[in-house]
Formats: structure tokens, sequence, C-alpha cells
């Protein structure tokens, strides 16, 4: 499978190479002062890119830090950039409650010593009709779940982000209702697709990208995909989330990126990516249909948007 | 100071300083320096220049009641014009770099989508009241038609300002500023209006 084969990397390995990495880039800062401070992934791009549609192009670290929607830092595209020098993601703690065998607290570190990271190269589709593709690492939700040990009872997931208005300016005005809430269903939490991200292009995850720990679910708008996890709940009913409280009207639950139903503020049918002149069209969940159809065969998908 | 003469002399500094922002933006397209994503950025740099432009035009008119600014007026037929060219930009950026001429698209586009349904009719009740800018125009027309057109000018200003408004995701700050100001500024007219001396029977 295309999306799928990635290349598995234990963590020590991946954080060795981490540690190259960052080695090389702190000589290619004093080597050259400007612009090649990316240098050293582009070397070696290959890693990602035998992971690639045809017809995707990998979306260059550029890009993928400097327009970002997270308006715990601003409501601009380059104000997360901009703003999120004074973000501290360590340490960093997951609290696990709601509908499970026993509520805890996860350290970081915790979690990723018991997880698989990998490589997954997925299209980012943004609901205002951008989109970009995008080399994270990290490991399936799955893997967490089955760590957080939830009831049968639970069907469906909430997440919630950190709270730190004095790090996070944007919070320090209510644009929407902190902190940012978002959810799943508990089968497409545990779809094999869905993964907790913790790097791109090989670094750390940076701040404007939801370091420490974000969610990545590839088939929905980027809404969904929230940023700086500090909480996970399980619920057996259907969370709210912040874009829908805000906005009902415009932003559903499922969020699933659909060519055919109709926003009222972007049209869904064509995208434009990032770095591409002339449109393209959208795909049916953003291209992911064989993986995930099958999870909505028997929803209304122009009423559960 | 504020003399017709003073801001007639200013008239070529203005429409260079007005003018220069669309060829930076457009030389700053062309070389590739307008962004990660230019063809958004350009759409949006050029239309809220097109609404500031347009919310000058009725300060203009406002500040000209103000005896000592009275001639300011002379300035408003060139700030006019310039809100109408930039709206062009805007609109044709939308329909040639953002959609590609795709017209069934557009169409599609400005009917269904509130946000751009204001947007294009502020669009179209701008081309009256830039075609009829000229003295001859005014002449021909008579100055009671005239002005009767120019009135257009106030549901361009609201509609120009809820395209605005709508398309702002959370933050509606900046689009709520404008509104207010657009509000104000009709409110002080309708003022003037009803406090106007009558005209002897």
């Amino acid at each position: 499978m295309k999306i799928l084969g990635s290349e598995i990397t234990p963590y020590k390995t991946y954080l060795n190479r981490r540690k190259f990495i960052k080695g090389s880039l702190a000589s290619a800062m004093l080597a050259t002062v400007t612009s090649s401070v990316f240098a050293n992934h582009d070397s070696d791009l290959s890693i990602y890119t035998k992971n690639l549609n045809e017809n995707d192009k990998l979306n260059s670290y550029e890009e993928i830090t400097t327009y970002n929607n997270f308006y715990e830092f601003g409501t601009h595209k380059k104000h997360p950039h901009l703003n999120s020098g004074n973000f501290k993601p360590r340490p960093w703690t997951i609290k696990i409650d709601g509908l499970v065998k026993k509520p805890q607290t996860f350290d970081l570190e915790k979690i990723l010593s018991n997880v698989t990271i990998e490589d997954r190269v997925y299209r980012l589709r943004c609901v205002e009709a951008w989109s970009m593709v995008i080399p994270w690492q990290g490991f399936q939700l799955s893997e967490l779940i089955k760590m957080a040990e939830p009831l049968s009872s639970a069907k469906y997931v909430q997440f919630v982000t950190v709270f730190r208005p004095e790090e996070m300016p944007g919070q320090q005005k209510r644009t929407i209702i902190w902190p940012y809430r978002e959810g799943l269903r508990m089968d497409e939490a545990m779809n094999p697709l869905t993964i907790l991200a913790t790097g791109l292009y090989g670094h750390e995850m940076p701040n404007q990208n939801g370091a420490p720990i974000r969610l990545v679910v590839p088939w929905k708008y980027g809404f969904k995909s929230i940023k700086s996890i500090v909480e996970i709940r399980f619920l057996d009913t259907q969370p709210e989330t912040s874009w829908e409280t805000l906005a009902p009207w415009e932003y559903g639950f499922y969020a699933n990126v659909n060519p055919n139903v109709n926003h009222p503020r972007w049209s869904q049918g064509t995208e434009r990516r990032i770095g591409e002149f002339k449109r393209r069209e959208t795909l049916m969940f953003n291209g992911y249909e064989k993986e995930v159809a099958h999870l909505y065969k028997d929803l209304d998908l122009t009423k559960f948007y | 100071m504020f003399s017709t003469r003073n801001f007639n002399r200013s008239k070529p500094v203005l429409f260079i300083l007005i003018l220069f922002p669309s060829l930076l933006w457009a030389y700053q397209f062309v070389t590739g320096n307008l962004g990660v994503n230019p063809i958004e950025k350009l759409m949006d740099e050029l239309g809220l220049m097109a609404l500031r432009l347009i919310i000058i035009t009725l300060m203009i008119t406002t500040l000209s009641n103000i005896k000592p600014l009275k001639s300011i007026v002379v300035l408003r037929r060139m700030i006019g014009l310039f809100a109408f060219y930039y709206v062009c930009l805007h609109f044709s950026t939308y329909i040639v770099l953002d959609h590609f001429l795709d017209m069934q698209f557009i169409i599609q586009d400005i009917m269904k989508r509130p946000f751009i349904t204001f947007g294009f009719i502020s669009f179209l009740f701008l081309i009256p009241l830039a075609s009829t800018s000229t003295n001859n125009m005014i002449k021909r027309l008579g100055f009671k038609l005239w002005k009767k057109i120019h009135y257009l000018i106030y549901p361009v200003a609201i509609l120009a300002s809820m395209h605005f408004y709508v398309l702002v995701r959370a933050d509606k700050t900046e689009p709520v500023i404008y509104m207010g100001i657009i509000i104000l500024l009709l409110l002080h007219r309708i003022f003037k209006r009803l406090t106007r001396p009558q005209l002897a029977q």
C-alpha cells in the first residue's frame, strides 16, 4: 500500500537519526548563515519520497512551517511561525480520562518509549481549499488507545489542546472558545491511517505545527488534526468540537474531505496545492477512499458533513 | 494651507503613493516573493486596499463639511477611481489566477456563496460610478441625476465590508472596525440631512 508502506524506524534509531540531523543542522548554520538551514534533509529526501503518490510532491520544510492555521498563536497564517517562539513543549504529559479502566497521566517520554515511530507522508487538505504534502513522523493513535485501556462503552475519543495564554498569545483573545477541542469516533481513531505525530522532516515537531504531539487524520479537513494535545478523553456520546460549536452550519463533527459536499465559504471541489499555480481536483476522502470509505457506508455524508 | 490649489498640487504625489502598492505586489508576485500562497495573498491585499480606499472616499465627503477642509473634496474622484482600479485587480485575480477563467465554476461560486455574491454586487455597482466620473458626464447627466447615481457608493461600501466580514473565520475585529466606520459616516450623513434648514417653499 502506497501510503502505509512507510519505513518503520525503531524509536532509538529514530532518535539517533534526529541527533544526526540536529548536528548537521548546527554545522550548516555555522557554515552559512542564510537559507541553507534546511539543507540537511534536502540531501536525504528519498526516505520520504518513496512513499509518495505519483501525482504528489513533498512540500518544503519552509512551506510547512511558515503557513499554518494554529489560532492559539494568532489568526494569520504567518502568526504561528512568528509567535510560537516562547512555547515550551517539554516536559509534557497527556492526561487520559473518561471511560477507561484507570484514569492516568502519561509522561510523553513514557508514551514514546512504548510506541514505534514511523514515517508517514500524507496529504493535508485544509477546509480553506489549500493543501500540502507533509512527511510526518509519528505512531498510530491505536497504540496509545491500547495503552489507555478504554472500556467497551467508549464510543468516541475527545482531544484537548493545551491552554497557556502566556506562551500562546492567540489564546489571550477569545477568537474561539479555549481550549481547542476535537473528537473522533472510536473506529476512526483506531484506523491505521490515524496517527499522533511528533515530528516532520525528521525534526522534532516545530511549535507552530503542534509541538510536541498532534493528531493527523489525513482524510479529514485539517482542523480535525488537533495540535499540542494534553488530554484524551473516552466518551459514550459524540463530543463537542471547537469549530462545530463556533459555526455548526459550516463545520460538522465528521469533516471528511468531500468534493461533493458544499461549504458556504469555499468550494470544496478543487484545491490549491501549496507551490502549484493551477488548482487541482479535490479527491474523495482526500484520496484515502480505499482505506476509510467503509467507515461511512451507512452514513449520509451530506447530512453528517 | 488647505486650499483647492494645494490639494490639487498634492495629487501627483498621492497618485504615485496609491498606485505603488499594486506595482509592488505585482513585482513580488512575479518574482515569487509573496509568501507560500501568493495568489491568496495577492487577492487579500488587493481587496483590502480597495475596501480601505472606498472608506476613504466616504471620509473625504464627511471631512469636506468642516469649513477649512472644504477643498479636500477635489481628491475624492481620484481616490474613488483608484478604489475601482483595485477592485478590478482583485476581481481579475479571482477570475484569472484563482480559477483560471473557469466561467461555469465562477458563476456558480458567485451565486452560491454569499460572501462572493456581496463582493460581486459591490463590484457591479462601482461600474456606473467609475464610468460617470468625468466632468463631461456630470454635465451630460445633470448634477442631480449624477448625484443620485453616486449614492450607490453606500451599498458598495456596506456590501464590500460584509464581503470581508463573512470571509473572516474567527477574529472579526478588523472587518467590524471597517463596518463601524462606515456606519458612523452614514449616520453623520443622515443626521446632516435631518437637521438641514428647510428650503423656502
